[in-house]
């Protein structure tokens, strides 16, 4: 199969308007008469099930949590770009277009991008009439602050709590629509398979977190919306339920899973401190508007940060990337953290942490102008670390964050399944190689409230899809796939928690498929994930029965899906020999020991299509055209 | 690692579903650090029961960071534990002695049914939102943003209110299981801004009505709610639901006079 990514003709700017032209209508009597399944409630999977339920369609829509307010986008704290240029400082669609893709390190798609600058403004609108209380100056118009790697300021917020306020604004949305009855909610099921007849998507096998009943739906096409799989290293900055196995499963039914080595390590989270820790607390990119990043200049210097005089501590974002300074994009910040460190100059008592320092913002400022921006992210380290931020520079480390990889899309956001379409953080299409930050946000309502709208009416209404019903054969066959896998995890009865098996995941993956990557590392961690895999499949131990509420069994099928990820991951890394954003791979770096990304044989996307249970994936490879932008080496100098 | 160890009881509420009655059953954990948060120390002590051959404690939690709302957990008998604005996996073990009993129950309100242990049921809070918890716009071309000015002051009032997680804290320790700082969070947070604003009497009393319908209890003034509530949303809003919802049936008296008068 060649990979179609399906851009439209015509001039760049031009593109998203000639192709909603073109995307074909279901006429609005006949919306009604259709069925779409929703994978997830987030800001992607909220946005589209409330949208599409507006339009007139039947949609269900699935979440793992007891309620779709509860999605992970609601943790996301900075803010969400758009090129509204209030501001006046210069911002257009196209710098928030060159920004994107110079950021993602020029391995993203570069009609998706400008597309996905193009409606960012409408987003805004959008959450502002919906109620989101964005921050606002006092003559009430909108505020905005900036973000890392840019020099405008184009980043709206509210508060702290930018995620949680957009996805309430989703959530209500979503809800009105269930009371209107054109969403019916199914929360607590997690979707175990997806079922594909004559070639096209049609619907899932979803259990019920209650009771274990497997269900059965069908439905005219398929979303998921299911976010990233940074818990694939364990400790990550994702909630504890986040996980892969949707997108997983739809790959293991023929989807192609795109650039799954492209994660995000995130510069400024709280430190590790011990053994039985459960997950990492991101601490906002925003904090590095005003912090300043520093560690001693001597290695080993155990002096309290206040005691440690100016001379004698090195601000080195400042200093080697004056233009940027402390803003610089997330992973070179994450690189220099893990440097500095390795050198012998981290800080705290495990020296795995740098300083964020705000005792010149509050000197400038003043404490009430920093409690106003951050205050509830003080508090938050406050409550982690017992130490106050007022008083004590922060301690951060990097910690996985999010994934720019997953499911293969076409320019309508549909995968190499016919009907399945893949919206958000589950996708790998805009961000390429690295993501700028309040990006995320933005790409989730981006998708989910004006782009899955035009083209799912497409498939509907381009296709002639017949109706199917839950007793066809592949929808038994799928549910007995999925209740086979339940029964053979519960007949184990091993040595070892599910939980011991992730944390031991994790760790091979953070350090042979991290921050820094190379030949070696790749290929001892794919050996050490099979002997893994292999001896999870013989000591698992899962108490309980599948008819109840079981926790460790829904975590089982999850860790599952990590193992087979973490592989597939550790292959793309080993496939992709050049550095870039995220991916560092130590045979490839300047002489500063920067990412040095090659053009020359690298300049696509990486497609990964299954083979079967024990056979190496196929690499298919989407070739990268830029006409707009100029292929440069980054540089945040 | 710093940090000191503690040994502590455990006294923990088990219930097999919701069908079933459940009880308190004791457990000893040792060396636990006081760095933990409140929910790292029940990971401890399910990896031990697992490892045992002991169904394992289900307790509900997700972002473990304070936003999500989904942990719950009364502790000692206060819900989300003893810390002002913290919820449960905010809370750290160094909060408590060596030696400690510690009680943990699950939310306990009619309308939140319990699942299985620590777990609840707490859809009627999405149904009450359905009734009424939005602004009834469709996406389409919005106005732009800054056409629709809204003061510092009304923003971050709206905003005071928005923040509500929707854990159910406030329910859990109200002896009435009233779940008025709920919807007077939403309802606040709407009342703040011009946005909804044509649909402020409907949507005020159709969630007072599905509150109700709920099983939840009235609110008879004991500011519990505020006290638990890990977003600090404020009793304060309780009185402004109290004035939408008078307001709201003003207007609506107003209108049947109306109707009735050119019938």
């Amino acid at each position: 199969m060649t990979l179609d990514p399906k851009i439209p003709k015509g001039p760049l700017a031009d593109k998203w308007t000639l192709c909603k032209n073109e995307l074909k209508l279901v006429s609005p009597t006949n919306k009604r008469k259709f069925n779409i399944i929703v994978v997830g409630t987030g800001l992607a999977g909220g946005a589209a099930a409330a949208s599409l339920a507006e339009l007139g369609y039947n949609v269900k829509a699935f979440c793992f949590q007891d309620s779709p307010r509860r999605a992970h986008s609601i943790a996301a704290q900075g803010g969400i770009n758009a090129a509204k240029n209030y501001q006046n400082d210069g911002d257009s669609v196209g710098r928030l277009f060159y920004d994107t893709i110079k950021g993602g390190d020029f391995r993203a798609r570069e009609a998706n991008v400008y597309r996905l600058a193009e409606v960012s403004a409408n987003i805004i609108d959008q959450c502002v009439a919906q109620g989101v209380p964005f921050a606002r100056e006092y003559g009430g118009t909108l505020a905005n602050r900036t973000f890392g790697g840019v020099l405008v300021s184009r980043t709206f917020y509210a508060r702290g709590q930018t995620g949680q306020q957009l996805l309430l604004g989703a959530y209500s949305s979503l809800m009105r629509q269930v009371e209107r009855g054109k969403v019916k909610m199914f929360p607590r099921r997690e979707m175990l398979d997806l079922v594909v007849i004559d070639g096209i998507a049609r619907g899932i096998i979803t259990r019920n977190l209650v009771n274990g009943e497997f269900e059965k739906h069908e439905a005219d096409a398929v979303l998921l919306c299911t976010g990233g799989y940074s818990n694939v290293f364990y400790l990550s900055t994702n909630a504890k339920g986040c996980n892969t196995t949707a997108i997983w499963r739809a790959y293991k039914r023929g989807a192609y899973f795109g650039n799954p080595c492209f994660t995000q390590i995130h510069p400024t989270s709280i430190p590790i401190h011990g053994e039985y820790q459960s997950k990492l607390t991101l601490m906002s990119e925003s904090l590095r508007n005003d912090g300043r990043v520093w560690v001693p200049k001597q290695k080993g210097d155990k002096r309290p940060p206040q005691s440690i005089p100016e001379a004698e501590r090195d601000y080195y974002l400042e200093r080697k990337y004056p233009t940027y300074g402390n803003m610089v994009p997330r992973d070179v910040a994450s690189r220099n953290a893990k440097a500095v460190c390795d050198e012998g100059r981290g800080v705290g008592e495990t020296g795995q942490a740098v300083y964020l320092d705000f005792s010149d913002a509050i000197k400038r400022d003043g404490k009430q102008v920093i409690h106003e921006k951050y205050g509830n992210l003080f508090h938050m380290y406050e409550k982690i670390t017992a130490e106050s931020p007022y008083e004590m520079p922060m301690k951060i480390y990097p910690a996985p964050h999010y994934t720019m990889g997953g499911l293969w899309v076409d320019y309508n956001l549909e995968s190499t399944i016919p009907g399945l379409f893949v919206l958000g953080e589950a996708n790998f299409s805009d961000h390429g190689a690295n993501r700028l930050g309040a990006s995320a946000l933005m790409q989730g309502l981006a998708d989910g409230y004006f782009i899955a709208p035009y083209t799912i009416g497409n498939h509907i209404a381009a296709r002639k899809i017949e109706k199917v019903s839950t007793s066809h054969p592949a929808f038994e066959e799928a549910l007995n796939t999925c209740k086979q896998t339940v029964e053979k995890l519960l007949s184990i009865q091993g040595n070892r928690s599910v939980d011991s098996f992730h944390r031991e995941l994790g760790r091979i993956m953070w350090e042979y498929c991290g921050m820094s990557r190379n030949e070696t590392g790749l290929k001892t961690a794919i050996a050490k994930i099979q002997k893994l895999k292999a001896e999870f499949w013989k000591d698992v131990k899962i108490l309980g029965e599948n008819s109840e509420f079981n926790q460790s069994l829904e975590q089982a099928g999850r860790v599952i899906d990590f193992m087979d990820l973490g592989e597939l991951m550790c292959r793309d890394a080993l496939d992709r020999k050049e550095s870039c954003g995220g991916h560092f791979r130590e045979e490839s770096q300047t002489e500063e020991n920067e990412a040095k990304r090659d053009d020359q044989n690298y300049c696509y996307v990486s497609a990964w299509q299954y083979q079967g249970e024990g056979k190496d994936p196929q690499l298919h490879k989407e070739a990268l055209e830029f006409e707009a932008v100029h292929l440069t080496q980054r540089s945040y100098k | 690692m710093s940090g000191k160890l503690l040994n502590l009881t455990l006294k923990v509420w088990r219930q097999k579903n919701g069908k079933s009655s459940g009880k308190l059953v004791t457990y000893k954990v040792k060396d636990i650090s006081t760095e933990m948060s409140f929910l790292e120390m029940l990971d401890v002590l399910n990896e031990e029961l697992t490892k045992k051959g002991e169904d394992p404690i289900a307790f509900d939690h997700d972002c473990r960071e304070g936003i999500c709302g989904m942990c719950s957990l009364m502790i000692n008998g206060k819900a989300h534990g003893p810390d002002l604005e913290t919820t449960t996996c905010q809370l750290h073990m160094r909060r408590f002695s060596d030696g400690d009993t510690i009680v943990i129950e699950p939310w306990r309100a009619r309308a939140f049914p319990i699942l299985k242990d620590l777990v609840v049921d707490r859809s009627s809070f999405d149904r009450i939102i359905s009734a009424g918890g939005y602004a009834s716009i469709n996406v389409g071309n919005a106005p732009d943003g800054n056409t629709l000015l809204v003061g510092k002051e009304s923003a971050d009032r709206a905003m005071d209110s928005a923040a509500c997680i929707g854990c159910g804290a406030c329910v859990a320790s109200c002896k009435n299981a009233s779940a008025m700082l709920f919807v007077a969070a939403k309802v606040s947070h709407f009342a703040e801004l011009p946005q909804g604003a044509p649909e402020r009497s409907r949507r005020v009393q159709r969630m007072v009505a599905q509150m109700d319908a709920e099983g939840f209890g009235g609110c008879t003034n004991t500011y519990e709610c505020e006290a638990a509530c890990p977003a600090g949303i404020k009793v304060t809003t309780i009185a402004k639901l109290n004035r939408e919802l008078i307001s709201a049936s003003l207007c609506a008296q107003e209108e049947q006079e109306k109707a009735a008068g050119h019938g």
